[in-house]
């Protein structure tokens, strides 16, 4: 993955909890055995309505999603990332995120930063309010700053995961690196432990 | 360097397990935040979330570590119908013939349609005997904690960490908090395992498993078959946790004796030997703890657009202005008007048009005789779609040994072929906009079954009731 160390920009606000992957990328989309043109199905459910946020023009081009508590609920589907990166998104803002969802972003480089529910609240009333805000998300400091509101506060990432961000590091090689400690666990696993072969 | 406690540290069974797979380093110091490279026995492989990963691992040059503990199938987009011609969409059926030769150029066992041992990934995996206490196990798809029901810490991950474990057979993984589900008493006339879930979701809705693995425990939950266990550790996903799982017991080891890939002979009495040890030890705490009466397990019903919006059958559909919290509120407003649904009226009163007994969740054959028992005799409402959709070929052949689709049949159900069908829609089985079904299943998103379908989640008794009645009905309605 590539590298992240800041993101910068203007945010889409997404106003509803429990925003689950079927509905960021439904399921007609996964049938794809590519990895690239999920950008076409990200909320495609929703995007038929012209009012749906992520239609206004003045949203055009934002690179943060600001979303309510449970985004990325529900399905494995990484799918759901690629969508979410390939539109244009380089982080997403929630109160809460689904777990495998959360996991999945930290693969692909794209920046969950979880927030108290009450800033969720207020960024959200202020991005509704003036779209053309600047939201500044910095991967190195771990802070979330919004210079227009006086808002600089503290997030959370893995420092492992950070690691990776800020240097788009693969993590398979990563691991690939302990393959003698791999070999040596492998050869103490109880022998009753099943093979698949038919 | 191990992150392993010393052994005389009372452990949850959730803590032996995982401290059982982690691999030690010799090269760095383990990580003060707990977070470790977990061995992984088991990487089941399906159509939808694997094709990425092989395509990654061809453009790095890498190869597949453990083939022998990688098991794939083709579930999420088959056809119910007529699975011994090709496939009619050709996307559907490229994505199939994608999983056929990355299995045949990295030496993976797939079991493709038509063949016995077929079916929902997370059915087969367990009456393979492939799935055992005390393994981890990961899958691409989020109802990977099934499997749990056997004692193993088992878990959904995404396509990068399915390349991930192709190539090393590990994942590095975050710690979890430990959570108890302690469930006390005994179950309720007409209540089932889906029910026991459909409880936890009313309590905990979909976030209160976040960044844990539970443990169901408790009296109910040691009455409960494995076929119900799986039902209950299936739906951990739906609120939030990492894994469900339970300590394997008699029940656990009689369901897998002599399953084809089960220990035999000597080894099996080592590893039952060593499964004994899976529990949690007296003095062990857990992080968290809910602790819930059996009582609160009578039979259930989603009414709304996310699992954790629940209530009992007996109930009536909630007002948005019984929310303290506004986004909640609005939550319940939202998911009330997409389920086209009014405050205060009597769950009995939902009239649907379409029935899907099926999914990881319920297509296994406890679930078929527990739907098939309620069945005979009757015949499904005029005008109703129902489908019955086994979990795999093995149960397939099963119920049809026992009659079920018989049974099935003559009271005017669909019987069918195995795969994830209704469940997610992957493939030509369903909901036109507008159409509501009850679904045996374990999601009701908006979508989830078809673009503007509306689903309600139930148990297979429920669902067979329903079907007959035309309306929301209990087994005991039909007196």
């Amino acid at each position: 993955m590539e590298a992240v160390r800041i993101v910068q920009g203007r945010a889409v606000p997404l106003e509803r909890n429990d925003v689950d992957t079927d509905q960021i990328i439904p399921s007609d989309w996964l049938k794809q055995v590519e990895r690239t043109g999920f950008e076409k199905g990200l909320f495609s459910e929703w995007r038929d309505d012209p009012d749906f946020v992520m239609n206004k023009e003045e949203h055009a081009g934002a690179k943060v999603l600001l979303a309510g508590p449970n985004f990325g609920t529900g399905s494995s589907r990484e799918h759901a990332v690629w969508a979410i990166m390939q539109y244009g998104f380089e982080a997403v803002i929630s109160p809460r995120f689904g777990p495998i969802f959360a996991n999945n972003s930290t693969k692909n480089g794209l920046v969950c930063v979880q927030i108290e529910q009450e800033l969720g609240d207020k960024l959200m009333a202020a991005v509704q309010a003036d779209p053309q805000l600047e939201i500044v998300i910095d991967v190195e400091k771990l802070r979330l700053e919004v210079p227009a509101l006086d808002i600089d506060v503290a997030f959370a990432m893995d420092a492992q995961v950070q690691h990776r961000f800020l240097e788009g590091l693969d993590d398979i090689g990563l691991t690939m690196q302990q393959g003698d400690d791999i070999s040596a666990f492998e050869s103490s696993r109880p022998g009753y432990m099943p093979a698949t072969s038919a | 360097m191990s992150t392993q406690p010393p052994t005389n540290t009372p452990r949850t069974l959730s803590q032996k397990v995982w401290d059982n797979h982690v691999v030690p380093s010799s090269t760095s110091d383990a990580a003060d935040n707990g977070s470790a490279l977990l061995y992984i026995d088991l990487h089941l492989v399906h159509e939808v979330t694997s094709p990425q990963a092989f395509e990654g691992l061809r453009m790095t040059g890498r190869t597949v570590r453990r083939p022998d503990l990688t098991v794939a199938t083709e579930d999420h987009n088959v056809p119910t119908e007529n699975q011994h011609l090709p496939i009619p969409d050709e996307i559907g059926r490229k994505q199939v013939d994608t999983l056929r030769s990355n299995t045949a150029e990295f030496g993976i066992t797939n079991y493709p349609m038509g063949h016995k041992n077929q079916g929902i990934v997370h059915v087969i995996g367990p009456e393979l005997g492939l799935t055992l206490p005390g393994m981890t196990v990961v899958c691409g798809d989020s109802h990977t904690s099934t499997h749990g029901a056997f004692g193993a810490i088992a878990f959904g991950i995404g396509t990068s960490e399915v390349e991930h474990v192709l190539a090393t057979q590990t994942l590095p993984q975050l710690a979890q908090e430990t959570m108890a589900i302690t469930i006390n008493g005994e179950l309720p006339e007409g209540a089932t395992a889906k029910d026991v879930v459909l409880a936890v979701l009313a309590r905990t809705g979909t976030s209160g498993g976040i960044g844990a693995i539970a443990e169901y425990r408790g009296s109910v939950i040691e009455s409960l078959s494995m076929e119900g266990r799986m039902t209950v550790c299936n739906m951990s996903i739906e609120w939030g946790a990492k894994a469900g799982l339970i300590a394997p017991d008699e029940t656990t080891f009689e369901y897998l004796k002599g399953r084809q890939h089960a220990p035999q002979g000597e080894a099996w009495d080592e590893a039952v030997a060593a499964w004994r040890e899976l529990k949690t030890d007296e003095g062990a705490t857990f992080d968290r703890e809910i602790i819930m009466d059996g009582s609160e397990c009578v039979p259930h019903i989603t009414w709304g657009t996310n699992p954790g919006q629940v209530a009992p059958i007996d109930s009536t559909v909630p007002n948005p202005a019984d929310y303290d919290d506004a986004g909640e509120a609005d939550a319940c407003t939202r998911a009330l008007e997409y389920m086209d649904l009014t405050p205060g009226m009597a769950m009995r009163d939902i009239v649907v048009d379409t029935v899907f007994i099926g999914s990881c969740t319920n297509s296994r054959i406890e679930d078929l005789r527990a739907a098939a028992a309620v069945a005979k005799g009757h015949k499904v409402k005029d005008g109703m779609r129902t489908l019955v959709v086994p979990g795999s070929g093995l149960v397939q052949e099963q119920a049809i040994a026992e009659g079920l689709d018989q049974i099935f049949i003559e009271a005017g159900f669909d019987w069918r072929e195995p795969g994830c069908s209704m469940c997610l829609a992957m493939n030509a089985d369903r909901l036109a906009p507008g159409e509501r079904s009850a679904s045996t299943s374990n999601r009701n998103f908006e979508g989830r079954q078809g673009r503007g379908g509306r689903t309600h989640l139930v148990s297979p008794e429920v669902a067979a009731a329903t079907a007959i009645l035309g309306h929301v009905a209990t087994p005991g309605d039909l007196a």
